[in-house]
């Protein structure tokens, strides 16, 4: 796009202010635990004390006559469908628990304290089963099988993700160098500040709301149907704002069907606001992976493979986190130019809480090991570990094997920034003295949508009314990321009003259009695009008025600050509203509304894995600086530089925003964030031990934004809400074993494992095809 | 049990079972639902308030200590619907994404700013440490502190020194 149309941007590029804001610094925003409804009851859960039990019984009489109880439900008395891939789950557990926090009764009650009191009320008789909890021992013949009702598959690996590309043996015969090694990312939690709260309430002629802090509400809504034979065109799914979620909040989960149950059961509207403590033990976390690499290159650094085996602890159930490789694969596949790649990846259940969809999904797990592996191999071939990525880095016009169209791609430039401002030339490899090093990752993620249903389609609706403003009605939700503002810019900017005109409406499933949900960092790129669609057809309506009013052609008007004009004769003008109300406010009048829904042009993938599931491409760079202290393994983050390739920025500070919380959360998956199990039980479930960064963990994050100006993206841009934590834990380990000599196995690296690597002398193993014959290790 | 807290400004009276907690006072009995709560055992910092000025995490206090003593909330920041310069550098800076943290963060940074007018970055990080945000990455909420505490220094600099001047004003 060239300089003079920058220029004509109005809104577009500005740095906004959320819409929402005023809002959320009065505490006048209100969340659905602030939301008040008349004889609304508590509902509460009681979940499973054991990882792995058969229940023989369960007696709810007691807490059935407790005063001020109005439903006790479990399996035996409620109507219930299975759910989850291969429909492994139920909301209610029926003849067995399988995980710590397992739901297996719930009540409604007045208030708290009688719900509490009734679920202790409830006896349950469990006979305890051996549990398994490591992923590689539930692989074992003799691991107790946990999910014996499923004939389709063997033991305990409940999916395969197994990709091949090109001939890996023949590329490792090649290979001038190869580097192998383990690299493990842990369970961890996406862990936003509200919790899951949900409200559900039939009225009287049996329609169904449910408001729930969820972004995928179309298909909630359908799921809900599904599992509780419910009409789903009776139901009506409303999000209150959204007190964070990062993919905790994505999907649907065994509580908001019990909630509806208890609902029904009650017949009054019940809320169930989960603890923290069972967010810890019952809701989604992150899929812990284990992989198992090599990658090798020639002699000049030219990657010629990966390999890599996948090991993908699913725990109890299939939640999304099961189909955390579909992500985790595009990076071993397609990050940098990989000729030949193969991947075998066992999904294997295991007596733990069980792994959603969270921010970044799959990707800061491969990337931990694929941007190790490349500082490892240049450190083998005696090269700058930028030059070896410059060298293999992703091009615009590239398709990959996994048939990713890369049409545009700031990888290289990103790269460059990153290098520039770390003084990484002079300094890495140099500061080993001062137990200090730096370390680099880059990385791919979709930006354009991620095709994984029959549509990865957005709805959006335009109207205007007689005082001119302007509301967009978009299937696309509001999470705390700014989708509102920024679609609200972008209507702007295309039928030229002010921003402040315009209203967007995106909570209710009976009044906004399709939309597939937040998730992919799809929401600017897909209900931007739709809104930008519909708002170009209301402006050629409106113009369409104009012209007849103006006496000018169509084409030969533009509508800017909200003055409809005729072009080079600003005095033949008139207000945008005036043309509204000239339209609508006579015989035959008409309103000025229109309709769109974009679907991005991508294809699911094959059965081989193939398929450009997304019309863009992100792409991005972050250099980590650390200083080690090798007696106690304390890891100090000093600093870290990022660049990310987002298209164009519509909302620069919204795009910082994202970037810049998103690499917090990555330096917290990196360096202390983990969920740590003792015999499937969740050891600390709660805020204080879990490790969450604060304000003086994470240090100022520089953010240079790299702009693309992608080809299909609104003016532009591609989605960003991911990119920022997918490269931290690699680039902070590849900081450490600058610093230190070491090679991190997994993250976090709190300073236990990092003293004990230290102690140990970690390594990878390097083949060098000079000497075939022997492993040798280094760093 | 009876509390009496005046909050906000204004006075409340209700009887209330001792073990209410102050957040449960704030939110339950009073429906000021602009205090937040994220765990309820005093890791979350989301229901910070002032009690005399000074932050209390509302979620470990009970109710009945407090009683007869002053209580600011988030609610009480605005005056009259117009941001107070904290909100609104909050709100220009992009301080708050979801929201959730975001009363909490200002409760505890109000507090700061009080004490310590001029706080460095570190201590305006050290001051903030007890309220976890998951949205921002907290440099956009230090940033919206150091620029309320700037704004506030350059305000009082600005308010002119009347009293050693001769001025026309009779005394
Ligand atoms: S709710 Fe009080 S500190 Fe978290
Ligand atoms: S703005 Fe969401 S937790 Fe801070």
């Amino acid at each position: 796009m060239s300089e003079t149309l920058l220029a004509e941007f109005q809104v577009i590029g500005q740095r906004l202010s959320k819409l929402d804001a005023p809002q959320k610094v009065t505490g006048r925003t209100v969340y659905a635990d602030d939301m008040h409804i008349p004889g609304l009851l508590v509902g509460a859960i009681l979940r499973s004390p054991h990882p792995h039990a058969r229940i023989r019984s369960i007696d709810t009489t007691e807490a059935e006559r407790l005063p001020g109880v109005a439903a006790v439900i479990h399996a035996g008395n409620v109507t219930q469908r299975r759910f989850g891939y291969g429909q492994d789950n139920i909301p209610l557990k029926t003849d067995k628990v399988r995980c710590i926090g397992d739901e297996v009764a719930a009540v409604a009650a007045v208030d708290d304290e009688t719900a509490k009191r009734a679920l202790e009320l409830i006896k349950v008789d469990y006979e305890v089963l051996p549990g398994v909890f490591d992923p590689f021992e539930a692989l074992s013949e003799t691991a107790p099988v946990i999910h014996d009702e499923r004939v389709d598959i063997t033991g305990n690996i409940s999916m395969r993700w197994d990709f091949d590309h090109g001939d890996v043996e023949a590329a490792a015969a090649e290979a001038a160098v190869i580097v192998e090694g383990d690299y493990s990312a842990p369970q961890a939690a996406p862990a936003p500040i509200e919790t899951h709260v949900v409200i559900a309430s039939f009225d009287p002629n049996g329609h169904l709301t449910v408001w729930s802090p969820v972004h995928m509400v179309f298909m909630y809504r359908k799921a809900l149907a599904d599992c509780l034979g419910l009409d789903w065109r009776r139901i009506t799914i409303i999000q209150p704002p959204v007190g964070g979620s990062f993919g905790g909040k994505i999907d649907i989960e065994a509580h908001d069907f019990i909630t509806v149950m208890l609902a029904q059961k009650a017949g009054r509207p019940v809320k169930l606001a989960m603890t923290r403590e069972e967010e810890f033990i019952g809701a989604r976390t992150r899929q812990p992976i284990h992989f198992h690499m090599r990658t090798g290159a020639d002699a000049e650094g030219n990657l010629l493979f990966r390999d890599a085996e996948v090991v993908s602890d699913n725990g109890a159930y299939n939640a999304w986190g099961s189909h955390a490789m579909l992500v985790a694969m595009n990076t071993i596949t397609s990050m940098y130019r990989v000729p030949n790649s193969r991947i075998r990846c066992a999904v294997v259940y295991t007596n733990k809480n069980y792994g959603g969809s969270v921010r970044g999904f799959g990707n800061p797990q491969a990337t931990f090991a694929v941007e190790q592996q490349m500082e490892e191999l240049a450190d083998a071939l005696g090269m700058d570990p930028m030059d070896l990525r410059l060298r293999n880095a992703n091009q615009t016009g590239d398709i990959t094997p996994q048939g990713l169209e890369i049409t545009s791609c700031g990888l290289s430039e990103c790269l460059e920034i990153v290098r520039r401002q770390s003084r990484w030339d002079e300094r890495r490899g140099k500061m080993r003295q001062r137990n200090r090093g730096l370390g680099a990752a880059a990385y791919i993620h979709v930006g354009g949508g991620a095709r994984i249903y029959g549509s990865d389609g957005c709805g959006a609706m335009i109207k205007i009314d007689d005082s001119g403003q302007v509301t967009l009605i978009t299937g696309a939700s509001e999470i705390g990321q700014g989708s509102e503002t920024v679609l609200a810019m972008i209507v702007a900017e295309e039928m030229g009003v002010p921003v402040s005109a315009v209203a967007v409406i995106n909570s209710n499933t009976d009044i906004k259009p399709w939309d597939v949900g937040v998730h992919a960092s799809r929401t600017t790129f897909v209900a931007g695009n739709a809104a930008r669609m519909a708002a170009k057809i209301a402006r050629d309506r409106l113009l369409e008025t104009a012209s007849a009013v103006l006496g000018a052609p169509a084409d030969q008007l533009r509508i800017r600050d909200g003055i409809v004009e005729v072009i080079g004769e600003p005095g033949r003008s008139m207000d945008y509203a005036r043309i509204v109300r000239r339209r609508l406010l006579h015989e035959e009048g008409s309103v000025v509304m229109a309709t769109a829904f974009y679907d991005p042009p991508t294809h699911n993938q094959d059965k081989e894995y193939v398929g450009n599931i997304s019309a863009s491409y992100g792409f991005g760079a972050h250099v980590a600086e650390v200083e080690v202290d090798p007696e106690t393994g304390m890891v100090k983050l000093l600093n870290l530089w990022t660049a990310h390739d987002v298209g164009r920025a519509l909302n620069p500070m919204t795009v910082e925003g994202q970037i810049e919380g998103g690499t917090a959360m990555g330096v917290g998956l990196a360096l202390s964030e983990e969920i740590v199990f003792v015999d499937g039980r969740v050891a600390a479930p709660n805020f204080h031990d879990y490790g969450m960064p604060t304000a003086v963990d994470v240090p100022r994050i520089e953010v240079n934004l790299v702009e693309t100006i992608d080809e299909l993206g609104p003016y532009g841009a591609k989605g960003i809400g991911e990119g920022g934590i997918i490269p931290p834990p690699a680039a902070i380990a590849n900081a450490i074993a600058d610093a230190t000599g070491i090679r991190p196995r997994a993250y976090p690296m709190r300073p236990w494992k990092v003293k004990h690597w230290i102690d140990t002398n970690e390594r990878s193993y390097v083949i060098v095809s000079t000497d075939r014959s022997e492993k040798r290790e280094s760093n | 049990m009876l509390v009496e807290l005046k909050v906000n400004g204004f006075p409340y009276r209700r009887e209330v079972a001792p073990d209410t907690t102050l957040l449960t006072y704030l939110r339950e009995v009073l429906e000021l639902t602009g205090t937040k709560w994220g765990c309820l055992t005093g890791d979350c910092g989301a229901c910070t308030v002032l009690v005399d000025g000074e932050p209390v995490v509302s979620c470990l206090q009970l109710a009945c200590q407090v009683s007869g003593h002053e209580v600011t909330t988030v609610e009480g920041l605005d005056t009259a619907g117009e941001l107070n310069d904290l909100q609104a550098h909050f709100v220009s800076n992009g301080a708050s994404q979801c929201g959730f943290c975001t009363p909490g963060m200002l409760m505890s940074a109000e507090a700061l700013l009080r004490n310590n007018p001029d706080p460095s970055e570190a201590e305006v990080r050290e001051a903030l440490s007890g309220n976890l945000c998951r949205c921002t990455g907290y440099n956009k909420i230090v940033d919206a502190v150091l620029e309320t505490a700037k704004a506030r220094a350059m305000a009082v600099s600005a308010v002119p020194d009347l009293s050693g001047s001769s001025s026309s004003v009779g005394s």
